[in-house]
């Protein structure tokens, strides 16, 4: 160790400056012009009132750090971790900066000079050695759905924020789900690592629309967790790894789109996944584009929807998912107040930060309670997770689903 | 200079341990707003209701520390910085709209609601809040009514002092006052007038209250093109001089019209030299009859591809582009240095082409983006700060435009405030005397100056902003 209680570096390594923050690039940076338009769309700026806790404030500490005008302060990095990575700043800041590339390259950055803390450090390995693995994660997933029915979870902090597991996801056999009627295109579909063994169900029903749409629909075999966990918590190399391993199972197929029914992943393949320029889609993006036939069953449910953060700042999706919703008979539609604002789920936000996700949560339960809707739709399996453990304290019988349940509804 | 620990601690008292933020590097955090200067405060203190407020202040004053008033920091006049160190008075965390009267058509807030959100919130009952400065997705009503600002529609319904019914205010003693009440016609001394506008050196503000507007029923917004900004600038003169006052009329020059578009795709057209954006409100027919009397007259002063939005969306994009051109600039060049001086009308043909050749001189692009209807320019030195070479132009420049405009009969500042960065120029429109009287006023409220010091009256060390004159931290920070 050495004297400051920091672990030792390796030689020559600078501790500010330029040097120790070398993924974050000064000219994205710069485009930051301090106009502070973003200020109440940040989720902790409304929650704390505090400059520090703002996108402004961050990049503004970001810039000190990378400039070397700041040395690096342990005490800082919260800033920066408390950071929700929602983007919702990006969608109106006026200026472009790319505050998802920001935060993502200065968190890379951050991990190299910080002082490792268990949590942190726990929730790497986890990822790499979980996450990362399919097999792993569907073990795992296994375990806990037994422990589930054996009621073993009840005391353990992780089981209550679980929704109740099903049998996993699984991609039917020869890997292709055949178009029903006509076959009109032939499309990817992501399964993904979380998504199959917490909401099997939301993937049932995205494959059963896209056949509806006239898709043949096939599934990757070999394909990976995308990569999108590891990067919103600066673990680069992490992704890299993983996208390289799934560029060769995507290159090995044709197809006209890879379709995804989580926006998190979405997100992180249109921006880290050059090879599939413009083939990605999120499932509400690729059904407004195709069509879906006429709906057969009236739906008769008053239905409002959150915005998932990497669907509607990130990818820019915010008509496409609410369109589809209304277009369907029975629907009665209430549009939430500050549906575009993160619920404080944010991918493993929520286990790091848990008492400012909860301060967030309640905050946007106020809003979700209001629209006495039967069923609050979404589109990211984070999101869902955090509604359902919300309404359940609150005792509400609001249910959370995804959008594809809510549209299947419909036929 | 840290707070004496004494004191830190009995403003933790106050307000809380976790609602005073003294750590130096997080302090270096709160050091700008959203203009170019900044001074970094010697604690940032969270306020959540009047008595904090009160507390906090009384503190200052026995200790004679400068106390200056923050909402979210976006001011363009340096407002909100703590140029004389001290404590930054946080109220952002008093965001609650305490009452909307739809029968009076007045609300109630603390200052730290943001200015869209109670327009948002009275939409509900059909009215809405008139003055709409385009920072107003972040921008509080306190720091409104501290700066007493402007919007594009204040063209035709007035800034905000004229939306303004009372405060509560806290002297520099710490006590708390109501300023003025529920009538728009303020009966005896109109104390609320004087402060309104004050920029925080007379009073801190703790409630607000805000007369609302029926929201009109039928509102229609034109976009026209023109070769030059001379031509823009005379079609304005024509629809004013035919007298027709627009809820809005905004212009941007082909620099800023290149920016927005970039950004968002609002369908301004690249190729012209400057754009007119004009909204009326009103009964539909009305607007109508309006709609065409404009669109004629901006036709015959040379106006090209003139089209009405026909959408709630489209005109709602059109605004968007107009409120989001200052942070779009961004795109041309990380800085940029603002004014926001005022001309009468008829010389703005003038002051504009002084504008530009005093750009040509220094060899700095400028955008320009302003209220056209009132006169209220907005031109924007563009620059890299990282290149210091140039700084001393960007001051120089920004001066002499300065200059232009009062030399033209105009003003200082239309909408943004004095503060910080033209306290200097004062001398130019106001004699000794004025400037003594102002001071008086001054003396009454606040004999021993706590509260934001350093802004509005000139200060005999400070000749002028000092983009490249400031030491250790300044030059390496990131202003516009």
């Amino acid at each position: 160790m050495s004297v400051d209680g920091f672990p030792p570096r390796s030689p020559g390594r600078a501790r500010v400056g330029a040097d120790a923050f070398a993924r974050l690039s000064d000219d994205d940076l710069a485009t930051c012009v301090h106009c502070g338009l973003c200020l109440d769309a940040c989720p902790t700026f409304r929650i704390t009132g505090l400059e520090t806790e703002s996108p402004r404030g961050r990049i503004y500490l970001m810039t000190q750090w990378k400039r070397g005008t700041l040395p690096f302060d342990e005490e800082q990095v919260k800033h920066i971790d408390l950071c929700l990575g929602c983007r919702t700043c990006e969608g109106v800041c006026p200026s472009g900066v790319p505050y998802g590339r920001i935060i993502e390259a200065g968190r890379a950055d951050v991990e190299d000079q910080r002082r490792p803390s268990l949590k942190r450090a726990t929730s790497r390995v986890a990822l790499r050695q979980l996450v990362g693995h399919p097999g792993r994660l569907r073990a795992a997933g296994a375990a806990a759905r037994v422990a589930q029915k054996l009621h073993l979870t009840s005391v353990a902090r992780s089981g209550r924020m679980l929704p109740r597991l099903r049998a996993r996801f699984r991609a039917p056999a020869g890997n292709i789900a055949p178009a029903i009627g006509q076959r009109k295109h032939r499309v990817a579909f992501l399964v993904g690592c979380v998504m199959p063994i917490m909401y099997p169900q939301s993937h049932d029903a995205a494959v059963k629309l896209l056949q509806l749409a006239g898709c043949e629909v096939w599934f990757p075999p070999g394909e990976r967790c995308c990569g999108a966990l590891f990067a919103h918590n600066g673990d680069l190399e992490g992704a890299e790894r993983l996208r390289e391993a799934n560029m060769r199972v995507y290159e090995a197929g044709t197809f006209d789109a890879l379709i995804v029914d989580s926006a998190g992943c979405g997100a992180h393949l249109k921006d880290f996944y050059p090879g599939l320029k413009g083939r990605v889609k999120d499932l509400t993006e690729w059904l407004a584009e195709v069509g879906l036939p006429e709906p057969k069953r009236e739906a008769r449910i008053r239905v409002t929807y959150q915005d998932a953060c990497h669907l509607v700042h990130a990818q820019r999706i915010k008509n496409q998912p609410r369109d589809l919703i209304r277009a369907l008979p029975g629907v009665e539609w209430i549009e939430m107040r500050h549906a575009d604002i993160c619920c404080g789920a944010a991918g493993l936000y929520s286990t790091l930060e848990p008492d400012m996700s909860n301060r967030i949560l309640q905050q946007k339960l106020e809003d979700v309670l209001a629209t006495h809707a039967d069923v609050i739709a979404v589109a990211n399996p984070g999101c869902q997770m955090q509604l359902e453990v919300g309404l359940r304290a609150h005792g509400s019988a609001m249910k959370v689903e995804h959008v594809s349940e809510v549209l299947l509804r419909g036929y | 200079m840290p707070l004496p620990q004494p004191v830190a601690e009995e403003l933790r008292r106050i307000v809380g341990r976790e609602s005073v933020i003294d750590a130096p590097n997080d302090l270096r955090i709160f050091e700008r707003d959203g203009s170019i200067e900044g001074a970094v405060p010697d604690a940032v203190v969270l306020a959540s209701s009047t008595e904090h407020v009160s507390a906090v202040i009384k503190v200052a004053a026995k200790h004679r520390i400068p106390v200056v008033p923050r909402g979210a920091g976006t001011g363009l006049s340096g407002g909100a910085v703590t140029i004389r160190g001290g404590i930054a008075l946080q109220v952002t965390r008093m965001r609650k709209i305490l009452a909307i009267d739809p029968v009076a058509q007045t609300a109630l807030v603390e200052p730290g609601v943001v200015n869209q959100e109670l327009s948002l919130v009275a939409a509900q009952h059909g009215l809405f809040y008139a003055p709409d400065p385009s920072s107003q997705k972040a921008c509080t009503i306190g720091g409104n009514a501290a700066e007493n600002s402007g919007g594009p529609h204040c063209l035709y319904y007035g800034v905000t002092t004229n939306h303004v019914l009372g405060m509560e205010v806290v002297l520099a003693d710490g006590s708390v006052h109501w300023v003025s009440g529920d009538a728009p016609d303020r009966v005896g001394l109109d104390l609320c007038g004087v402060l309104v506008g004050s920029e925080g050196t007379l009073c801190a503000i703790t409630k607000i209250k805000v007369r609302l507007l029926r929201i009109p029923p039928s509102i229609a917004t034109m976009l026209a093109a023109f070769p030059s900004i001379e031509t823009a600038s005379q079609a304005v003169s024509a629809v004013i001089g035919h007298g027709i006052v627009p809820a809005a009329l905004e212009m941007m020059d082909s620099v800023t019209v290149g920016a927005v578009e970039a950004h968002y795709h609002a369908g301004y057209p690249t190729d012209a030299g400057a754009v007119l954006l004009v909204e009326v409100d009103g009964i539909a027919e009305s607007t109508r009859e309006l709609m065409a009397a404009i669109g004629k007259i901006l036709g015959e002063n040379q106006g090209y591809a003139i089209r009405e939005a026909q959408t709630p969306a489209e005109r709602e994009l059109l605004w968007a582009g107009r409120k989001g051109a200052i942070g779009a600039l961004g795109r041309i060049k990380p800085n940029y240095y603002l004014h926001d001086g005022v001309v009468p009308r008829s010389r703005l043909p003038q002051v504009l082409s002084a504008v530009g050749e005093i750009g040509e001189h220094y060899q700095l692009p400028v955008a320009n983006v302003f209220h056209a209807g009132d006169g209220n320019l907005h031109p924007n030195i563009l620059f890299d700060l990282r290149d210091r070479q140039v700084l001393h132009q960007v001051e120089a420049a920004g001066e002499e435009m300065l200059r232009a405009v009062v030399e033209l009969g105009g003003a200082l500042s239309g909408e943004h405030g004095i503060g910080l960065e033209k306290s200097a120029f004062m001398p130019w429109i106001y004699n000794p005397d004025d400037l003594g009287a102002m001071h008086r006023v001054k003396d009454v409220f606040d004999a021993d100056g706590i509260l934001n010091p350093g802004k509005i009256f000139p200060d005999p060390s400070r000749k002028s902003v000092h983009l490249a004159g400031r030491t250790g931290l300044a030059v390496e920070a990131k202003w516009w």
